[in-house]
């Protein structure tokens, strides 16, 4: 099982999956950002674009992701101002500049793009821009290795790790899967070459019945991962028990801002009433999350729901497994 | 405040079809466009036809931003109507353009655009015949917006349909595809990529016309633009019913636009080109169409990338690895990774 979205994609894209289909099958995890953000957190975000005077700023793929009532390309549709940027400093420029405008960055993703919202926030404290908070709604990917491994139901029998997420958490924090689960896992990069050197470790380890966690990225990945980009995430957010679509709750899964910065915390400063969020009816994005099904088990798939008019996130989302397949299928 | 009496932006009046209006066409638009047809500024304007068919065909363009590495909105407006005529086998010969500008729009602005446009109308050989040009207030358009429209003489050589297409014809594209669409990306998000991709905006027409007057194999033509290459292949592969097989490794992509949309989780096959065209050829004049491209029209980088199978209207790709992926549609606009 891959839990990247980005390797979602080159396998499917490159023709591995449909190249390897006779010998192994490969399933698709938790591993779009954008996929496993729950539904109370879309609609959470709905609710605060229909706030005054306040222009939402998001990476690109939250905008289409459609909530229990609406998404924000239709509220935009309908005045709402969401903004797209394709980084946080961006946001905190654009702040600067509209300073009579509420500037909420959407805090999305795991540990590859947490550092890069908390130096925002340093940059926003430095400029003295008040106008400018993040929603977080970040997720960390070693608890949910530990909920897919804890499932009953679930037989998976190696691991292709995220390497972008492990050059920040570094090696190390993955050691568990095989140590504790007794699971092969290898963290790969981005090339399909680089995922094809992972599977074939992955093998290697099961016909010699071993069990390690290897860095397979070796030119980007080390034992403890990016040591200031932690310090960095350890200084703004602290982790917090978090919702994921699929998932439901996970221990210290998510990571909120701390007190000291609640200035920034969108959640602290605009507490909005949200309704009962409610999942799109017959979608199976939370079962293709956890690797119970493949995108062309769920009933909707390629019929009611493509990437022109999507019924679940992992088919709105450029990583979503849905889409992956969708686009990419022979 | 400063009183000075210079008329340095457009204002609501200069569509108001008064004083105003006349000086900035007499000022502005008249110089550059000048020929024969447009000087009598009369409501309509009159050319004779001779037997034959003619082709007529309309654009809008909206570009954001509206000057970008590689060209304009202006040098766009032109060439993409005179595109669409050309991939059709069409001559062209005249356009009309009809601007709506955003109040508040510099003057000089306006006219480096219709220069822009003249320019290019120089160098395609066509002339603007006729326009019109309206204001609405600010903030009700983005800066400027033009519409083209193109009329031409379908080339008698010409024989171009979808009902042509057969099992065994080859695809070919003039060269490298995905720069107009990533240079607007670039230019309109300031990612501070050292490298510069610039827009490959260029009129056709020629090309297409020494093509269709030298193999008579040529079926279809069509030209690349919102949705890329593979939007344009699924369209051409609907509505003709056939398969479409691309072969990656032969799809031309320039080493620059490789890296940057890999960077940001972009297709290429996806992004807009404004100077590509994609040719279904026989089988049998495959080869020589290549060769002459080539040689005879400098077009080093065009290649055969693929060809036609008996099907359902699907898109195929051969990946470098030896698997094989379907290409569908574009949906939504094209959008940067997220980690």
């Amino acid at each position: 099982m891959e839990v990247c979205g980005t390797h979602t994609t080159v396998i499917a894209k490159s023709g591995i999956k449909n190249l390897l289909t006779n010998y192994l099958e490969l399933r698709s995890g938790p591993g779009c950002p954008v996929c496993v953000t729950d539904q109370s957190d879309i609609d959470r975000i709905i609710e605060l674009a229909r706030m005054p005077n306040t222009i939402i700023a998001s990476f690109g793929d939250m905008v289409r992701v459609p909530g229990t009532y609406s998404s924000l390309e239709l509220e935009r549709a309908r005045g709402a101002h969401v903004k797209i940027f394709y980084s946080p400093h961006e946001a905190v420029t654009f702040a600067g500049k509209y300073s009579d405008m509420k500037i909420i960055f959407l805090g999305v993703g795991f540990e590859t793009t947490a550092p890069a919202i908390a130096l925002s926030i340093a940059e926003a404290e430095q400029q003295r821009i008040k106008n400018y908070s993040v929603l977080s709604v970040h997720k960390l990917v070693p608890p949910v290795m530990k909920a897919l491994l804890n499932d009953p139901e679930l037989h998976i029998d190696g691991f292709i790790l995220p390497g972008h997420v492990c050059t920040i958490t570094g090696r190390k924090a993955f050691d568990f899967i095989a140590s504790k689960y007794n699971i092969p896992a290898v963290i790969a990069g981005f090339e399909p070459a680089d995922i094809l050197q992972a599977i074939y470790l992955l093998l290697q380890q099961m016909v010699d019945e071993k069990a390690e966690t290897i860095n397979g990225y070796t030119r980007l990945v080390h034992e403890d991962g990016n040591i200031k980009a932690k310090e960095i995430i350890g200084k703004y957010f602290e982790p917090i028990d978090a919702y994921w679509r699929g998932f439901g709750l996970i221990p210290e899964s998510g990571l909120k801002l701390k007190t000291v910065y609640s200035d920034y915390d969108a959640d602290e400063r605009f507490p909005v009433k949200v309704p009962e969020s409610l999942p799109p009816e017959g979608c199976s994005c939370g079962e293709v999350l956890r690797g119970k099904l493949t995108p062309g088990e769920c009933p909707l798939f390629a019929s009611i729901c493509t990437p022109s008019e999507p019924v679940g996130p992992c088919m709105v989302s450029t990583e979503g497994a849905c889409a992956a397949y969708y686009n990419y299928s022979d | 405040m400063d009183f000075k009496k210079t008329k340095d932006v457009i204002l609501l009046a200069h569509g108001d079809g008064g004083l105003l209006t006349h000086q900035l066409l007499k000022k502005y638009f008249l110089p550059h466009f000048n020929n024969k047809l447009l000087e009598p500024l009369t409501d309509a304007a009159f050319f004779p036809v001779k037997p034959g068919q003619i082709a007529i065909t309309t654009d809008s363009f909206v570009v954001d931003p509206i000057f970008f590495p590689g060209g304009d909105i202006g040098r766009l407006s032109v060439c993409g109507t005179i595109n669409d005529l050309a991939v059709s086998g069409a001559k062209p010969l005249y356009l009309t353009a009809s601007f709506i500008i955003e109040e508040g729009l510099q003057v000089a602005v306006l006219e480096q655009i219709i220069v822009s446009m003249a320019e290019t109308c120089r160098e395609a050989g066509v002339a603007i015949i006729a326009g019109d040009t309206k204001v609405v207030g600010r903030g009700q358009a983005d800066k400027i917006y033009i519409t083209t429209t193109g009329v031409g003489y379908v080339l008698p050589e010409a024989n171009l349909g979808y009902n042509r297409i057969e099992p065994g014809d080859f695809i070919i594209v003039n060269g490298p595809v995905g720069n107009h669409g990533l240079s607007i990306l670039l230019e309109r998000e300031s990612f501070n990529f050292d490298t510069k991709v610039l827009s490959d905006c260029a009129p056709l027409h020629t090309i297409t016309e020494k093509l269709l007057r030298q193999f008579k194999g040529i079926k279809f033509m069509r030209d690349l633009t919102r949705g890329g290459l593979a939007t344009n292949a699924k369209e051409i592969a609907l509505a003709s019913g056939k398969d479409i097989w691309l072969n990656e490794a032969c799809i031309p992509v320039e080493e620059n636009v490789k890296g940057v949309t890999e960077i940001l989780g972009l297709d290429p096959l996806y992004l807009a080109n404004e100077g590509k065209f994609l040719a279904i050829v026989s089988e049998k004049e495959a080869d020589d169409m290549l060769i002459y491209l080539k040689k005879g029209l400098f077009l080093h980088e065009s290649c055969i990338i693929g060809n036609i199978k008996d099907g359902k209207g699907n898109v195929y790709l051969k990946t470098g690895l030896g698997g094989t992926r379907r290409l569908n549609m574009l949906t939504g606009t094209p959008l940067p990774r997220i980690c």
